[in-house]
């Protein structure tokens, strides 16, 4: 297979849809546009004669159209036609990424260290033919990497939690991958954490916040007697009573090094809720201890980089933990009650049941960002009426950052004399680095960015069956409605086909050989996941026009090579909660 | 391939013919009678129990076809009949444009895992698909039976394969997908002869899809094996006795038969080990020697190391293993034939079957006297190899037995002896003696340490002189090995090499274990498996019985007159027939070959069953095979026969005709030369060490 690519990146590559992103191939089939960046950053003109000559393919071919294009309206985000065998048609990419137009001057940031640009010099495509065709099983072997699977332990065969267990996946777009997922029990409260998290400009901040996230919330719902046991173990040495069960993947890691200041900051931050303590002993509201334990932990963030640590390497860590930004979606079930914290624009989706089989879906969480209408009101009264237009640029905050709430971030959040003391202070990576030197345009009256979550509640009932939660990277390229049917026939087995028979009617071999390899496509998709969540992404990234998923398809999408891969889809992290409607309906009726 | 005479009949036709035929020469049918049960006196049937009343007879046939099992169970002292259903699908279609004619040949594709064959000018097409569907598991269900329904999304690769190999059938129009279970076998072989626990209970049924095809011949060997007590050709292979109860698990059987289905259509490679059903009977050093490599075989569900793997060395996938050609244990099993020629080997053959027979009288010598040629009156500690014969004088089963005491005897037969052995004793027993014949297979482990440091490895661990002149060669001793006491320690390795067995009572199985392989450290002993064991065997003419003998080859044809106690005066099962072959010379005998031009690593392998031609004339088959590290050349062992040129009668087969013969062994199409031998090659027996041989690690401490 050859990588003849015909490339554009040209001013209509964001014109709509319709009129086609790029060029239609001779082929007759439209090309695929790349998925959008989260933050756009200047580059120098210096950096464009990087495209120097011997690029091999298929930058070599996609280099002389830059060129013909003004050099001040290279986009971040270049559009790739792969015209004979990528053709992915328009419904993959919907609409709602053509909403986006970067900034003239900014090309895609990438990652701090290998950004885009500097892969396509320093790294040669081969410019050999490349194998593009994996079989089902290396397909598989690619989807069911990261897939993790957890069923709650039944005691005396009396299953006492409304969660049966869930389903978690993901597959890198980026490389390393920014996403990250959490999952794990209250054992000093009841309930269930689960969570995901996109990370940006790098994967330091989703790392950080999937590792902390869940102590802050577990700490935030513990009562006064726990923590006060808690604090009182550790003054004295005594062995600390647990408070989080992890369900984690062999892949999902947590940072031993620094694991001690992490702690540090978890300990002052109940010896402060111990302190606040007026001694009623009221409810503990779930809803408020998850703002407080985002906020907390994002103000944590913040401070650590401030102050900074004597260990170099630490030193390193929390500044690019807090230059670096992450969006979290967080679900706490305990019994029929539903709690999701959203900031950014992960996603929490419940799936219905009707009572004639059919699924519907109620969205749990709202996206921070553009298109949230209320989230640009919020922006525009927070900041005084002359930034009005400045706030909110084509359709990004500062008309950088798509999402509008996260973690991190301080590039958005510190004012400018603070963000050049520390840079300054700071080692060296991080004085070289283009994009944390970079101050935002219009920046005036900071923060323009909070790490504070939305918080959705939901009274779980009989015909909620499960709650996706997933990154941006499924919603862009799949409907809910479809998101939540796929799942649900998948969880319940409705993909049974009814047997066929021929009973009396006229049928040829051949009739009934193409309506069997039908039938089969259909189902080898279904039978080949275990893991609802690897069932999602088989969909996500193999979807054909009609809805079925295609191998061919699938298979060149996975056989990307790293470099290229973030251009056609963005990292996709799921967890599938599963919920056991027995317990469901039995807590309802008991009240 | 296309074969003339083939012919396509109804099977339904055939047998109402035949039961019309049967008719006619007085026999009852009953229609629509179910059997109860079989009722049973003394081990011996006596008539059938139905729902309209009972029948007496002298013999019962179980043919229920998949009902066998559960009619076997049916019985009061059941009889296990291992086979189990699965889905069969074939579809029949409306006749072609130009209706095929009767004479259309029935093709097999078995790539594509289908056959096709005319049926009133239209087709029928059916395969054997690689992912069976078994039924009746639970047994006979009335629920199952009638949902037996056709199941296309099942049936769609057959379908597609059908289509890809004659895409013009494709406008053909469909009569009707039938659904219709055959039965299948653990070992693909069907299941005939008479049961071991009750006489006059013979069984015919698990075909594995080829009845109709089988059916003939095997009606002939069970109206055989009926009226004479055995059929007149060796059946071993598909005797009901060569499966215990062990094989009678539904769960057992219902995996395995999802195996064998699919192999109907697959090449089928020598040294093939099934897949499903494993690790049912292991030694209790199963987990030490798959840790340290070993790769498992299975005889009578018991798990056999055939070789060890050492951690450096990886192995081919099993798929790519499959080969005529040279295998890729090829090394493997070099280095361990190696260790037990130079060093010293220990194997595992905890799996043999292991027999001890007591009396309180002198009863037990008098009947095994008369049950085994060889003369087991010899002084206590001895072993005696010895065949068990029938009236033909071929050998029913062939083993070693130890005098323990002047009353009680140790027997060691091959693993699948288990239930043919104890049939067959229990048979020839006399009804009232006091005789205990008692099974003690799982009460020992064996672990048979081969080589010529063997000696220096056991002397060490017992601290008792183990050289020739105190332990002569088939002696066998209780002693004390390491910590363990009561080891039976026998002076026999069953390869002709120097080395001893010991049956260690599995409590001190591991014990003994760890103490032979730290001892035996510094006279660097290693484990093997049975790949060696067999190559040494071969090599030096040591035949099995089961691949080499079996009933129908007698101890003459083999070279065993001295392990036969015809000039003793002493009546045994099958003398009369010896010396009436000594009086007439052998029609047979059992050559040792060893193949010249052969290029081990580039040509194809003998394994089995390769032709045998004396003088460019074809005179017998191979029976076993294995290339012989010390001759370096592949040995193949093998009956011949003199076949008249004129008549095609065998005739007498003298030593001389043997010796003055040119042979070759036809492999796959390529005729090899090869060398005859009637004794195996002298200089294998002789272990002297050249003086320029000597390396430094030989210098290693004792």
């Amino acid at each position: 297979m050859d990588w003849a690519a015909a490339g554009r990146a040209s001013a209509g590559v964001w014109a709509p849809a319709a009129s086609g992103c790029g060029s239609v191939s001779p082929a007759g089939r439209m090309c695929v546009c790349p998925g959008p960046r989260r933050i756009g950053i200047p580059v120098r003109s210096s950096s464009l004669p990087l495209f120097s000559d011997a690029m091999p393919a298929p930058t070599q071919l996609f280099f002389p159209l830059i060129r013909n294009c003004e050099l001040s309206r290279i986009y971040g985000t270049a559009c790739y036609c792969h015209h004979k065998h990528l053709c992915c048609s328009p419904p993959y990419i919907p609409q709602s990424h053509l909403r986006y137009t970067p900034h003239p001057a900014y090309a895609t940031f990438y990652r701090p260290k290998d950004s885009w640009w500097q892969y396509t010099q320093g790294r040669r495509y081969a410019s050999t033919p490349q194998k593009f065709y994996l079989t089902p099983p290396q397909v598989n072997s690619i989807l069911k990497a990261n897939e993790y699977s957890f069923k709650v332990p039944e005691f005396d065969g009396k299953n006492v939690s409304s969660v049966l267990g869930f389903d978690s996946n993901q597959l890198p777009a980026n490389a390393p991958i920014e996403d990250r997922r959490s999952a794990a029990t209250c054992l000093q409260t009841r309930g269930m954490l689960l969570g995901v998290f996109d990370g940006h400009a790098g994967c330091a901040c989703s790392q950080a916040v999937s590792e902390r996230l869940f102590y802050y919330i577990a700490v935030s719902l513990l009562p006064h007697e726990t923590l006060l046991e808690i604090e009182n173990a550790v003054e004295s040495g005594r062995a600390l009573l647990p408070i989080l069960q992890w369900h984690k993947h062999p892949n999902d890691y947590f940072s031993k090094e620094a694991s001690k200041l992490y702690f540090n900051s978890l300990r002052t931050y109940w010896q402060e809720l111990i302190d606040l303590n007026t001694g009623e002993s009221t409810d503990i509201d779930v809803k408020e201890a998850l703002i407080n334990a985002f906020k907390r932990l994002d103000n944590d963030i913040s401070l650590e980089a401030q102050v900074g640590d004597p260990n170099s390497f630490l030193n390193y860590l929390v500044l690019r933990v807090a230059f670096s930004g992450a969006t979290a979606c967080v679900a706490h079930v305990d019994g029929v009650d539903l709690h999701v914290a959203n900031t950014g624009d992960s996603r929490a989706m419940l799936g219905v049941q009707e009572e004639d089989g059919s699924w519907s879906a109620v969205t749990l969480s709202n996206d921070h960002n553009a298109q949230n209408e209320r989230e640009v009101e919020r922006l525009k009264l927070e900041h005084p009426k002359n930034e009005a237009k400045s706030v909110v640029k084509q359709d990004r905050l500062l008309g950088l950052l798509m999402p509008f709430r996260a973690f991190g971030d301080v590039k958005f959040k510190w004012s400018i004399d603070l963000q050049k003391r520390v840079i300054e202070s700071g080692p060296d990576q991080l004085n070289d680095n283009e994009y944390t030197k970079f101050i935002p345009p219009n920046y005036y009256t900071p923060p323009y960015l909070t790490a504070e979550p939305e918080v959705t509640y939901h009274r779980l009932r009989p015909q909620d069956k499960f709650l996706v939660l997933a990154t941006d990277g499924l919603w862009e390229t799949m409907h809910r409605q479809d998101v939540v049917r796929i799942v649900g026939e998948h969880l319940t087995g409705m993909h049974h086909q009814q047997p066929i028979a021929v009973g009396g009617y006229k049928v040829t071999l051949g009739q009934m050989h193409g309506l069997l390899t039908e039938r089969r496509a259909k189902m080898s998709s279904v039978f080949e996941d275990q893991n609802a969540a690897t069932h999602l992404i088989r969909h996500a990234v193999g979807n054909n026009e009609f809805g079925a998923v295609d191998h061919e398809r699938l298979s060149k999408m996975l056989s990307l090579p790293e470099e290229l891969a973030r251009m056609y889809r963005d990292d996709i992290t799921i967890i599938v909660v599963q919920f056991n409607s027995h317990v469901v309906g039995a807590c309802q009726n008991q009240e | 391939m296309h074969v003339p005479e083939d012919a396509v009949v109804s099977s339904a036709d055939v047998a109402l013919a035949l039961a019309s035929a049967a008719s006619q020469n007085g026999v009852q049918i009953y229609d629509r009678t179910s059997i109860l049960h079989v009722m049973v006196r003394k081990g011996q049937v006596t008539g059938v129990e139905t729902d309209k009343g009972q029948i007496q007879c002298q013999y019962f046939v179980n043919c229920a076809g998949q009902w066998a099992y559960e009619l076997g169970l049916s019985n009061e002292e059941p009889v296990s009949i291992p086979l189990h259903a699965c889905e069969h699908f074939y579809l029949l279609t409306r006749p072609l444009e130009t209706p095929l004619q009767s004479n259309a040949p029935t093709i097999v594709d078995a790539d594509g895992r289908i056959y096709i064959r005319n049926w009133q000018g239209g087709i029928l097409s059916g395969g054997f698909e690689k992912n069976p569907k078994p039924i009746f598991t639970e047994g006979k269900n009335q629920l199952e039976i009638q949902n037996l329904q056709e199941d296309w999304d099942h049936f769609e690769p057959l379908l597609s394969s059908l289509l890809r190999r004659m895409p013009e059938l494709e406008a053909l129009e469909i009569v009707k997908l039938v659904n219709c279970p055959e039965t299948f076998t653990p070992d693909m072989r069907c299941i005939m002869g008479e049961s071991p626990s009750v006489q006059g209970y013979f069984v015919l049924a698990g075909m594995n899809s080829a009845g109709l095809s089988f059916g003939g011949g095997a009606g002939k060997y069970l109206a055989e094996w009926m009226v004479h007590g055995y059929p007149s050709e060796n059946i071993w292979e598909l005797d009901l006795k060569r499966f215990g109860a062990l094989q009678s698990s539904r769960t057992f059987l219902r995996h395995r038969v999802m195996e064998v289905m699919p192999l109907l259509y697959d090449l089928k490679v020598p040294r093939w080990d099934f897949q499903t059903g494993r690790q049912l009977r292991t030694s209790p050093l199963y987990d030490r020697l798959d840790a340290q490599g070993a790769r498992w075989m299975e005889k009578h569900g018991f798990e056999r190391p055939k070789y060890f793997v050492p951690p450096d060395k990886d192995l081919l996938a099993l798929e790519q293993s499959k080969t005529f050609y040279k295998p890729d244990w090829f090394e493997i099993v070099e280095s361990e034939v190696k260790c037990c020629k130079e060093a010293v080997c220990v194997i595992d053959m905890s799996s043999f079957t292991k027999f001890e027979i007591t009396s309180t009288g002198d009863q037990a010598l008098e009947v095994l006297q008369y049950l085994f040629s060889n003369d087991l009156d010899v002084p206590v500690g001895h072993i005696v190899h010895t065949g068990m014969l029938n009236q033909g004088g071929g050998y029913e089963n062939d083993c070693s037995i130890a005098r323990l005491s002047k009353r009680s005897f140790f027997m060691i037969s091959p693993t699948d002896q288990q239930v043919h052995c104890w049939a067959w004793l229990k048979k020839y027993m006399p009804e009232d003696s006091n005789l205990i014949l008692e099974d003690v297979t799982w009460k020992y482990t064996a672990l048979n340490l081969i080589g010529p440091r063997a000696v220096d490895v056991l002397s060490e661990l017992s601290y008792a002189p183990m050289t020739p002149d105190h332990f002569p060669s088939l002696f066998c001793k209780e002693m004390s090995v390491g910590y363990a006491n009561g080891i039976r320690v026998m002076s026999m390795t069953h390869t002709g090499e120097p080395g001893f067995m010991l049956y260690i009572p599995i409590e001190y199985a591991l014990h003994v274990y760890n103490e032979v392989m730290g001892v035996g450290q510094k006279y660097g002993i290693r484990n093997a498996g049975y790949y060696a064991l067999r190559s040494l065997r071969i090599e030096k003419f040591f035949a099995f019985w089961g691949q080499d003998l079996n009933t129908l080859t007698t101890p003459l044809e083999c070279g065993r007159e001295s392990r036969v106690k015809l000039d003793k005066g002493m009546d045994f099962i099958g003398r009369d027939a010896l010396l009436q072959q000594k009086q007439n010379g052998v029609y047979k005998r059992l050559t040792m070959f060893i193949l010249d031009d052969h290029d081990t690593d580039l040509d194809l392998w003998p394994w089995w069953g390769e032709p045998i031609y004396r003088n460019g004339q074809y005179v017998g088959k191979t029976t076993s095979s294995a290339y012989g590290y010390t001759l370096e050349r592949h040995v193949c062992l093998g009956f011949v026969h003199n076949f008249s040129e004129d008549t095609g009668e065998e005739q007498v087969v003298t030593a001389d005709f043997i010796n003055r013969g040119e042979y070759e062994i036809d492999i796959a199409g390529h005729r090899f030369q090869a060398k005859a031998k009637l004794y195996p090659v002298p200089s294998l027996f002789t272990h002297k060490r050249r003086k320029d041989d000597v390396e430094l690690s030989d210098l290693q401490g004792k």
